[in-house]
Parts: structure tokens; sequence; C-alpha cells
């Protein structure tokens, strides 16, 4: 009997790993995973998912226009992406519409010139793998830059933690205590943007919105504690990244699609679950009583 | 210990407008305070209450006029940690997960180190401001926990733990339970004698008379402004309300 259960975890988890291309996926998707879980407890609190959804899809054109031009894509994802933001802050002071309404014209805007930027390009981009990611076939440079940015990010966050939560939780007291509210807020942004870039290769452009506020949310139905959060969050992004990429080998599937479900169904169990806000928490408080 | 002078300005704006994308909220604002003054500010909503507070804590600029902190600027009355907000109970995030002892702890960010480590100093202001508005026993519930009156007590801590010597407090009486206003009363009273000035905004015309030296009534601009027995009275407080009779605000009795 355990030499059966060994074979079989012999068999699914360790064959895999005998693949260099696997262990990279693996490897990059966690690190990835971990930033992206990392700045999500920021962006769930703070309500901006609307907001990480255009930035990740914003920073298309500028991942087209990298390409072409031979630089870093990383560089012209940040551009774009902080552009759009920029440009989203400018309409809605200048005009009488809507914030929300404002978000998804500019996004869809830049999504758009993205489309039509790799159309007529000529170029060896794969708009496949932008849009779905390809974790599976990253390049060397990619990684360099992966973990260039990843790390940057991760420490930007670990430094500005505590300053970042106080933004996020009571804008108007870190400024009347002399904290740099205009700082903040842009290095939130910055951090958000260089997350959409680095997610986006594990699952690609139109889902990495889901990297930067799923794992979040799930965390914020499991504690009312903010270190805690962040902790839960991180660790449920980079299982979901470890469970995507699994399936997706063992059963042939899209692996950004996979690790995207594979945190939906943590999310789940969590609203389902969850000790204190779980919708079922009724049923264990009925269990108290018996 | 900072010596107090009470006979400087804490705080002097002068003739302060503000606007919001060409929309005028406030304009011609005059208002002075010494230590240990009280002043209530009383004006229908969207009068520009809040605007007023957000322009002496700098949360907004002003389009014209000056504010003078102590004598200084609002940017080195930050950097001070002269001036302590206490919130509304609805302008705050009750769901956010973040316990007593580190929302207090936020007072004292502004003179922390970067990475914002408590020092021992720190810990122990917190620990006496959590004390001093008796949530000792609630260190580390999370604020979605509390009800509005310990809620709004866990803010006034925070200010105490900053150790401001202006206070700016956004209805600090509203939503809170009596014994939360008994204490919150008492508290005023020692900030008072320790020299502290106090502007609070409020809807209830009774803690006016009860706590405010001084009242000053707007509406988008100063209506009245002085010792609370002189302008208090029916008629400003009409204009102050677009005439509507205080008789039909505040009923007969008052």
């Amino acid at each position: 009997m355990e030499l059966c259960s060994f074979l079989t975890l012999d068999l699914f988890i360790t064959d895999p790993l005998t693949h260099e291309f696997m262990r990279k996926a693996l490897l990059m998707s966690s690190l990835v995973a971990a930033v992206c879980g990392f700045l999500s407890s920021y962006l769930t609190l703070k309500g901006w998912a609307l907001m990480g959804d255009a930035v990740s899809h914003s920073v298309m054109p500028g991942v087209v226009v990298a390409y072409a031009l031979g630089l870093p894509f990383s560089l012209g994802a940040f551009i774009f992406g902080v552009g759009s933001v920029a440009l989203i802050g400018f309409i809605k002071q200048k005009s009488r519409v809507k914030e929300d309404t404002v978000i998804g014209l500019v996004f869809t805007g830049f999504f758009a010139l993205g489309i039509v930027l790799v159309s007529k390009i000529k170029s060896n981009i794969d708009l496949h793998s932008i849009l779905f990611g390809s974790p599976l076939g990253i390049s060397l440079s990619d990684v360099k830059q992966t973990i260039f940015i990843s790390l940057l990010v991760v420490i930007l966050l670990s430094i500005f933690r505590k300053d970042l939560m106080l933004y996020c939780f009571d804008p108007r007291h870190a400024k009347t205590v002399g904290i740099n509210v205009f700082f903040l807020h842009y290095l939130l942004l910055t951090c958000l943007s260089l997350a959409a870039v680095v997610g986006l290769q594990s699952v690609g452009i139109i889902l990495v919105v889901a990297m930067l506020i799923t794992p979040g949310a799930t965390a914020y139905l499991l504690t009312d504690k903010f270190d805690n959060m962040t902790v839960i969050s991180v660790l449920s992004a980079i299982i979901s990244s470890l469970i995507g990429i699994y399936v997706s080998f063992w059963f042939d599937l899209e692996t950004g699609g996979s690790i995207v479900l594979a945190q939906t169904f943590i999310f789940l169990f969590a609203f389902l679950f969850a000790p204190r806000y779980g919708i079922f928490k009724l049923k264990k408080l009925f269990a108290g009583y018996k | 210990m900072e010596k107090i002078n009470f006979q400087n300005f804490r705080i002097d704006a002068e003739n302060i407008c503000v606007d919001y994308n060409g929309k005028v909220a406030l304009y011609d604002a005059n208002l002075r305070l010494k230590p240990g003054q009280i002043c209530g500010l009383v004006g229908m909503n969207g009068a520009g209450k809040t605007t007023f507070f957000n322009a002496l804590t700098g949360f907004v600029n002003i389009s014209k006029g000056k504010i003078r902190i102590n004598g200084e600027s609002v940017r080195s009355a930050q950097k001070d940690q002269t001036i302590a907000y206490v919130p509304q109970n609805e302008g705050i995030d009750s769901q956010f997960p973040i316990s007593v002892w580190d929302v207090v702890m936020m007072g004292r960010y502004g003179s922390m180190n970067i990475f914002r480590c408590p020092r021992e100093s720190d810990v122990q202001a917190v620990k006496d401001a959590i004390k001093r508005v008796d949530l000792t026993d609630h260190l580390s519930t999370p604020i979605g926990n509390l009800s509005g009156g310990q809620r709004k007590r866990t803010f006034l801590a925070r200010a105490i733990a900053q150790r401001a010597s202006i206070l700016l407090l956004d209805e600090p009486f509203s939503g809170v339970d009596i014994r939360t206003e008994k204490l919150i009363s008492e508290l005023f009273i020692q900030f008072k004698n320790e020299g502290k000035t106090i502007l609070l905004s409020t809807h209830d015309m009774i803690h006016v008379r009860e706590f405010c030296d001084l009242v000053l009534l707007i509406n988008k601009t100063v209506v009245a402004y002085g010792e609370t027995s002189e302008v208090f009275t029916p008629e400003n407080i009409t204009t102050t309300f677009g005439g509507i009779s205080p008789d039909f605000l505040f009923g007969p009795e008052s």
C-alpha cells in the first residue's frame, strides 16, 4: 500500500521535475505569485481591483513597442502602465465622466492599441503568449528580468509596508503626521505596474489581474490581522501556482488559466468555509451549542 | 515638556479659500484659537466643516489666504506632529484588518524612523493613551469587532498617543454610547487644562453650550464667530442653517 502511494507520488510530483522547463516554470511562477500576492493585500484593501485590471491591460502596447525596439519588455510595460494611470487621473479631473467609465475606456483603448500594433509590427512576438502567458516557455533573459523586478518590488513593499498600510487605511492621518502620501500613492502604482509586468509571463495580460486581487481577497476572508493577511495571501498565491502548473502538465491544459482557476477555487473554499467570514460559519456556531 | 504661551495663537487662519476643480467649498474663512480653547464648528452638511479640517491638516491645498499653526506653516506643523485628526466613524473602513493597538500605534508613525519600528517610548505612549480611553481590555481586538463608541475612543487614543497640541474632531459625539460620551467630555476638560486646543464639529447644540468656549458658525464662509454665550444665538443659528429656525431644528427648548 505504502509502496503504491509512493510510486504515485513519484509519478505525479517528481516526474515532471525531471524536465528543465517545468522546474523553471515552477520556480518563476512561484516567485511571481509571491510578489503579486504580497501586493494583493494592499490592492484589495485599497479597493484598487479595477485599477489593477486597467494597468495590466494597458501595458500591452508597451510590451509590443519594447520588443520591436529591442528594449527590455518590462521597461515598455512600465511606462505604459504608469502612463495609463496618469491619463485616467487627467481625464477624470478635466471632464464630468465618472471614474469607472474613464478607467474602462482608457484601458480598453490601450489594449486595442496593443493588439493593432502586434498585427502591424512584423516581429516574432507571439500574441498568444502575451495574452495567455507562457510560463513553460520562459527565456533566460526573461528569467533575469523577472527575478530583478520581483526583488525590487518585494524590497520596496517591505520597506514601506507599514506606511502603505496606513495609506490604505487612513490617508488623511498619514498626511496630518507629515507622511508623504503623494509618494506612497505613486509607489503603490509603480509596484502595481511592475507586478503586472512579471505576472503577465505566468498567466498573461488578460488574467494577470486575478493574481493581483484573488489571493488578497481570499486572505481577507481568513484573518483580521494585516500581517497574517499578507502571509496567507502570498502562500495561497504560491500554492495556486504550483497546483496550476502541475494540473496543466498532467492534463495538458492552458497553464495560465489553470493557475487562476486554482486561485479561484481556493477563494471559493474560503468563501464557504472561512471560520469567521465564510457562509457556513453558522453551522459551526450551532455545532458549538450541541 | 514644551512651554505653553497662552497668549500666542495656536491656529491662525486668515481669509482661507478652498475649491475643488473650480467649485468653491469654503471662502474668506477666518479662525484664531489659543491654547486651552475649545471651539465648536457648526454648520449644515456641505457647509464646509470637513473642508475646514482638511485645510488645517494640509489634506487639501488652500487656493487663497494663509494658515499659521503656532506661527509656522502647515507643512512644519505636520512634521512636528502638532495636529491630530479624529475622523468621523463613517469616514473609516471598519472592516480593515487592524487591531486597536495598531491603530493607536499609527499615532506614533510620524515620529518614528522610516521602518516605523516602535521604540520603548512609543510603546509606552500607546499603552498610556489606550488606558486613558479605557480600552486596555481590547488591545488586540480588530476594530471591526468594536462598538461605535469604542471605535471612536480608539481614534481618540491615537490622537493622544501622537501628543498633538491641536485636536480636530469630526463629530466626536455622533453614534457613541453614554459611557463614551461621558469619557470624551472628561477628556476634553483634561485636554483644556493641559493647554491643548480643540476644534470640534458637531450637530448637537447642547454639546456646544456644554463645552465650547468659542463657536464658529459656517455656511461656505464664516457666519459668526466668537464667545459661545454671545454668538450662539437663535438668529445666528437660523442664518447658518439657511433660514430654518432653531426651534424646528432642535425642538422648542433650545
